[in-house]
């Protein structure tokens, strides 16, 4: 039985086996640089992201400011990396939300049938909004703040996780392990957390990793509208809202942070595709 | 019995539209529920809120009645349904008119673009997500995968930005900004949706691009082509006639569901090229917190994917036979 429990999807070495391939080897390292790159920033930049110098407004390029400067003077790599700090943390807080919402439903929905079809039909009702449409109408009634923001994408994407969560349950709640679980009287939440939830992870991390690029996305797309996080704190997104004014005299302060959403995106994108190829082998063969 | 069979066939048929009606009519349910709660979560008075910090208590007393808000919460519901039901979505706070009047004053750039961005991204992702599969693993192939993977990694903000960067502020083939102006002929209007479309058109032909290779994969391999092939009928033939005619119906649904969720890209792409349509108009509802309004853009964007989803799965029934609700 706990050979059984132990197979599926849970295999040794998940890390290595996606490091084996090239792309998501490659979208891994960039992620993890672009984590540590914000993360230190203060000690990267001598700048600070707020520090205003008027004089240097609007310059271009340069040796001394590789990002060239913004509408304030300030230094745009630093603003690049700050935001990322932010950015970041908001698409990685929105995964631990939305996972753990869904990863509730999903198993209610997958474990108990009675539960099964008003829950779905609640996940097919979520999911008739569009992400952007509902986050901004939940971020309108709860307010501008970081944390409503995680929380009104959290809502938008618990019910994808939910829907994966959903699926797999429905068949490991058939495997034998499961009803031997049951026969021998184990108490329902410890089957579904020690033999349910163990084994529905891998297919949580890949939709995971989609979310956490979407999350990112949908950020910015809400701080550039300017119904996001507070203008004052720098996003990526908030910056390119900036750099929109200026687009005649100053572009780069839109390209920059532009291009640090499509490199962490892209590159989560790459490891998401890299986890599912590696889960779901038929997959990886058409691929 | 063949009259027998077609008869058991027609009922399975009518039993699995009547669950699938029943199934679609739940889902719309929830989505009235889900948006009418949403104002309710907002902390505080929503008329309040929506009033600002210098309004007054008769000012706040005042909204409160005319939204209803004085009510207890059932009563509130019930109302709101009852209009829903009657097609009134309410009254929008700052513009003082009907909700659905100042949707469908609005709707004609919105619907102009999501056709043009949906034409722009069928016509992009077929043939390059059909040659794909077909010469599948070849250096197309990869580029194609890899172009579709970057274009859904752009925030189609950015990209749209630097479009006006580049044709309009420096090429000069474009306005940077609105719809033409209230006296602007056809033509005129149209000409101003052109990099708005390309933008979300490039967005979404990732998706369509992905979906239709997956699908080309999975019927490429399928004996009914192997067997087009072996009779020797022409790559073209076989490719057409047979294997994108079966792969046809999820690139479908896909695409319908993109016409859907373009809705959702038209929000950003309309503000960043100041388009007076739907999207900018939910935009500035929100920043004035203007919820009947907001209320009323959800329920028309997600009544509209709940039937645009409808009206696949129903397709589906009558396309594939062996397809059940």
């Amino acid at each position: 039985m706990a050979a059984i429990a132990q197979s599926g999807f849970r295999e040794p070495n998940l890390l290595m086996k996606i490091a084996s391939r090239p792309t998501a080897l490659i979208g891994l390292l960039v992620i993890v640089a672009m984590i540590v790159l914000a993360l230190l920033a203060p000690l990267i930049s001598p700048y600070d992201p707020a520090q205003l110098a008027v004089r240097d407004r609007l310059q271009g390029p340069s040796w001394q400011h590789l990002f060239g400067t913004d509408d304030l003077g300030r230094d745009v790599l630093t603003r690049v990396l700050y935001s990322g700090r932010t950015s970041i943390t908001v698409g990685f807080a929105v995964v631990i939300f939305s996972s753990i919402i869904g990863v509730f439903l999903g198993l209610m929905a997958g474990f108990f049938r009675r539960l099964d079809t008003p829950v779905s039909r609640l996940i097919d009702a979520m999911m008739a909004f569009p992400d952007i449409l509902l986050a901004i109408a939940l971020v309108a009634a709860l307010g501008a703040s970081a944390t409503n923001v995680v929380i009104a994408l959290g809502v938008v994407y618990a019910p994808r996780l939910a829907r994966v969560v959903r699926a797999s349950t429905l068949v490991i709640r058939e495997l034998p392990y499961v009803e031997a679980a049951r026969a021998l009287g184990v108490p329902t939440h410890v089957t579904l957390v020690r033999h349910v939830l163990r084994n529905v992870t891998s297919p949580l991390l890949v939709q995971a990793t989609f979310i956490f690029a979407n999350a990112i996305l949908a950020e910015a797309g809400l701080s550039f509208l300017g119904v996001g996080i507070s203008p004052d704190i720098p996003t990526w997104g908030t910056m390119i809202s900036v750099g929109r004014q200026y687009l005649d005299q100053a572009p780069w302060i839109m390209w920059f942070p532009g291009g640090a959403i499509i490199i962490t995106v892209l590159s989560l994108q790459l490891v998401g595709d890299g986890l599912r190829d590696f889960l779901d082998p038929r997959l990886a063969k058409d691929v | 019995m063949s009259t027998s069979f077609d008869g058991d066939f027609q009922s399975i048929m009518i039993r699995s539209a009547l669950n699938r009606i029943f199934g679609m009519l739940v889902v719309m349910a929830l989505v009235v529920t889900i948006v009418f709660v949403i104002v309710r979560v907002t902390p505080g008075d929503p008329a309040a809120v929506m009033l600002g910090p210098d309004a007054t208590a008769a000012d706040i007393a005042s909204l409160r009645q005319r939204l209803g808000l004085d009510a207890s919460i059932p009563e509130q519901f019930v109302s709101y349904v009852g209009g829903v039901l009657r097609g009134d979505f309410g009254q929008s706070i700052f513009l003082n008119m009907p909700v659905t009047s100042a949707l469908m004053q609005r709707a004609e750039p919105t619907f102009f673009l999501t056709i043009f961005s949906l034409a722009i991204a069928t016509l992009i992702a077929l043939p390059v997500g059909v040659l794909s599969a077909y010469w599948r693993g070849s250096v197309f192939d990869q580029a194609a995968t890899a172009l579709a993977m970057f274009a859904a990694s752009i925030p189609s903000f950015w990209l749209g930005l630097i479009f006006m960067q580049v044709f309009a502020v420096q090429l000069g083939w474009f306005d940077t900004s609105g719809y033409g102006g209230p006296g602007a002929s056809f033509g005129e209007r149209m000409h101003h949706l052109v990099l708005p479309a390309v933008t979300l058109g490039l967005i979404s032909s990732a998706l369509i691009t992905r979906f239709t290779r997956a699908s080309m994969l999975d019927v490429l391999n399928d004996d009914y082509v192997r067997t087009a092939r072996s009779k020797g009928m022409s790559e073209w033939r076989v490719v057409v006639k047979h294997a994108l005619k079966n792969a046809l119906i999820p690139i479908l649904t896909v695409i319908g569901l993109t016409a859907a969720l373009l809705v959702s890209g038209a929000i950003v792409t309309e503000t960043v090229f100041g388009l007076p349509g739907v999207g900018s108009l939910i935009v500035s509802a929100v920043l004035r917190r203007d919820y009947p309004l907001i209320q009323g853009a959800l329920l028309v964007v997600a009544g509209l994917y709940v039937l645009v989803n409808f009206i696949i799965d129903m397709l589906y029934l009558v396309v594939d036979p062996r397809v059940r609700y």
